[in-house]
Order: structure tokens, then C-alpha cells, then sequence
């Protein structure tokens, strides 16, 4: 049975919401989530990604000869994925340098290559569209938190958003005295947190 | 057989297709993004290290061929002279390379002040390197013309506590960039002139 546009779009916000009931696409998550602003970003570039991606599969997928379509989702992939870089390096260039090597990595990120074999490949282009935003802005809010989370303990702030003038958010969130646990937003917290939330989710989806 | 042509063409196809729509993105942002590069970390870092220069360092840049490499150059003036040279400079990180711009007084071989740009260190780390300033402020007035170490390693140069590596990074820069400025120093005098 057909789901509807609702039902794939909201899919991808809990139901399959990538990094915790699906645990892909690891790598940004551990490593980009030392603040919610980097987490946001991440989540961003990689759903401008996946749209356009899944857009293209869309509708590509009735000249791409199966035999050779996992070379034809990458050559789709690493296209915008390089188009995102250089847009992020010409107008976002402080996110660009907080994110980094991240972005290039989207290539290879599985969410996107598996949206694309999984659904946009079987799928029209409006069905593919809703698919990639609701992941996409799933994967964002996943990002989100986990930021959040590390970024409160670790570094005692809230950032949303840094333009070269103001920060958006709440600095020192436990007052001065707090002594942020550094731990946090290092590697090692990412595992821990990840972990803890893993845990919490499956404790809510478990009863 | 035909089967075979379809894969070709259409994997030909796509790939120019994104090789086309690439290099014309590449050139349409290229001069953007140096723009941004500038303002964002090289800029702050120089114009912190050449506090008081009564030009603007950013627009009197210019470029050396140091063998197969092109090195850029900043230019800053002091007192009515033009005598101080910013140059760019790195050394291997905690998280890879560690961008430094070391800011050079020609008259006298002086670290007028070093500042650093790129880098991927730990934040709250290795990453304080960029705002500390008691750690940089540590190479004012010291000669270009040394090599320099932490204290760990038997330097004069005290590391930022939690991050050695980082430490070690930026004084390897700053040793690499005593080297740059050794060897490019005839011609350096050279390009200043034009300047004045």
C-alpha cells in the first residue's frame, strides 16, 4: 500500500529518524555536535544534499541502467555535495570553518546513498522530495540535540546561531561559577552521549 | 550489446554534466571565497599582529614564487616606513595543520607578533591558541632567525596547559617561517621598495 505525502514526509522525524532508530551516518554526529550552531549546519548541508539528490534520482530513474546505479547516485551526490562546499565557502565561510572536513564527507554519509538506492530510485519526484526533507530535517533535529546536550555540559552555552556581529543563544546557562565538563566535547563525550540518548529513545519506543 | 552502450552514455553523460556545472561554480565563487578567507581569518589575525599600521595591510599584499610554490605577502607601515612583512606559515596540530601569520621587522630580523588563522584543534584546547593572547604575545621581539620549542622540549616558549601539541604547532610555524623569510629575504627587500 501507497503511503501518503504526510506519511513519508513525517517519517523521517521519529518514526526513522536516522541516527537513533536507523544509527547511520555516524560520523557527522559524533563528530561536528560540539555545539547546537555546528549540529544545525551539518543537519542543513546535508539536507540541501539529500533533496537535490533524491530530486535528481527522481528523475533520472527511469534512464539510469540498474547496473551501473550506485556509480550514478555518487557521481549526483558528490556533485551537490561540492556545490554545497563552495556556497557555504562563499557565503557562510565561518560555518564552513567550524564544519570543515565534515563536508566533504557527506559523499559518503549512508543516509544520503541510502535514501537514494532505498526510495527516491522506486519513487516519483514529489514522494522523493518528501522523503529527503523529513530525513534531512530529522537528521537536523538529531544533530540538534545531541549538540545541545554536549554543548550545556561541556562548554556551559546555548549557541543557535553566530553572525560575524551577535550570537543568537544563552552563554553561561549554569551561571560563572559552573565548571564546564570538557570531557563533553571531546570525542569520547560524543560516544557518551550518543549512547544516552540511544538508550532514552529506546526506552520511550520500548513500551 | 545494447545495454552496454546505455550505461556508457549515461555515465558519460552525468559525469560532464557535473564536471560543467562544478568548474563554472568554481569560478563564479573563486573570487568570493578569497574575499571571505580574508576577512574571516587572515584579516582579523593581521590586523591584531599589526596593531597601529597606518596603511591597510590586506589591500598592499602581494606574491613570491618560492620554487614550485606561491607565497603571499602582507605589507604593513609603521611610523611613515614601510618595514614590516606578514608572512604565512604552518605546522602540523592535534587535528592537522595549524595556519600562522608571523608578522617580520625587516629593519631589525623582529617577530613584530604572530596570530593564528586555520586550524581544527579541540575546542577549549588547543583551539584557545587563536584568543590566547598571552600564548602568542610570548614571540614578540624575539629574532625571526631561531628555532623555536616549548619549554617540554628545552624551548623558551611556555605551552598552553591541556595543549602541547598545539604549542609545539605553532612555535614548528614559527621556526618554518624563519626559514621562508631567510630565504626569500633579497627579494622581499626588493618588493617593499615598491611600496614606499
Amino acid at each position: 500500500m501507497a503511503k501518503t505525502l504526510t506519511q513519508e514526509f513525517t517519517k523521517g522525524l521519529w518514526e526513522e529518524i536516522a541516527p537513533f532508530r536507523l544509527v547511520l551516518g555516524l560520523c557527522p554526529v559524533l563528530g561536528v555536535t560540539t555545539t547546537v550552531e555546528n549540529g544545525i549546519g551539518m543537519g542543513l548541508a546535508t539536507t540541501f544534499v539529500l533533496v537535490f539528490s533524491n530530486i535528481l534520482v527522481a528523475s533520472l530513474r527511469n534512464i539510469i541502467p540498474a547496473k551501473v546505479r550506485i556509480a550514478c547516485f555518487i557521481i549526483i551526490i558528490a556533485t551537490f555535495v561540492v556545490v554545497t562546499e563552495l556556497l557555504m565557502q562563499a557565503f557562510t565561510y565561518p560555518l564552513f570553518l567550524k564544519l570543515g572536513v565534515f563536508i566533504p564527507l557527506i559523499v559518503v554519509n549512508c543516509i544520503v546513498l541510502g535514501r537514494a538506492e532505498a526510495f527516491a530510485y522506486k519513487n516519483n519526484i514529489t514522494l522523493s522530495i518528501a522523503d529527503g526533507l523529513g530525513i534531512g530535517i530529522g537528521f537536523t533535529l538529531s544533530l540538534a540535540a545531541l549538540g545541545a546536550l554536549r554543548e550545556l555540559f561541556g562548554a556551559n552555552n546555548l549557541t543557535i546561531w553566530t553572525t560575524p556581529t551577535s550570537v543568537f543563544g544563552v552563554q553561561q546557562v549554569f551561571g560563572a561559577n559552573f565548571e564546564p565538563f570538557t570531557f563533553m566535547v571531546q570525542a569520547p563525550g560524543a560516544f557518551v552521549c550518543l549512547g544516552l540518548m540511544l538508550c532514552v529513545m529506546n526506552l520511550m519506543g520500548s513500551k | 550489446m545494447r545495454e552496454m552502450v546505455t550505461m556508457v552514455v549515461v555515465l558519460t553523460v552525468l559525469s560532464a554534466l557535473s564536471g560543467g556545472l562544478l568548474s563554472g561554480l568554481r569560478n563564479a565563487t573563486a573570487s568570493k571565497i578569497e574575499v571571505q578567507q580574508l576577512k574571516f581569518v587572515k584579516g582579523p589575525a593581521i590586523k591584531e599582529i599589526l596593531k597601529g599600521a597606518s596603511n591597510d595591510p590586506i589591500a598592499d599584499r602581494f606574491a613570491l614564487k618560492d620554487g614550485e610554490m606561491e607565497r603571499k605577502f602582507f605589507v604593513g607601515k609603521f611610523d611613515g616606513k614601510v618595514n614590516t612583512v606578514v608572512l604565512e606559515s604552518s605546522g602540523k596540530g592535534y587535528g592537522g595543520d595549524v595556519g600562522l601569520m608571523v608578522a617580520v621587522n625587516m629593519e631589525n630580523d623582529q617577530i613584530v607578533g604572530v596570530g593564528v588563522t586555520t586550524h581544527s584543534e579541540t575546542p577549549g584546547l588547543g583551539a584557545t591558541a587563536k584568543d590566547d593572547p598571552g600564548f602568542v604575545s610570548q614571540f614578540k621581539g624575539k629574532p625571526i632567525n631561531e628555532t623555536y620549542k616549548v619549554t617540554n622540549d628545552g624551548g623558551k616558549i611556555n605551552a598552553m596547559s591541556g595543549a602541547t601539541i598545539t604549542s609545539r604547532a605553532v612555535c614548528s610555524a614559527a621556526s618554518n617561517a624563519g626559514m621562508i623569510y631567510k630565504k626569500l629575504k633579497p627579494q622581499l627587500e626588493e618588493k617593499l621598495k615598491e611600496f614606499k
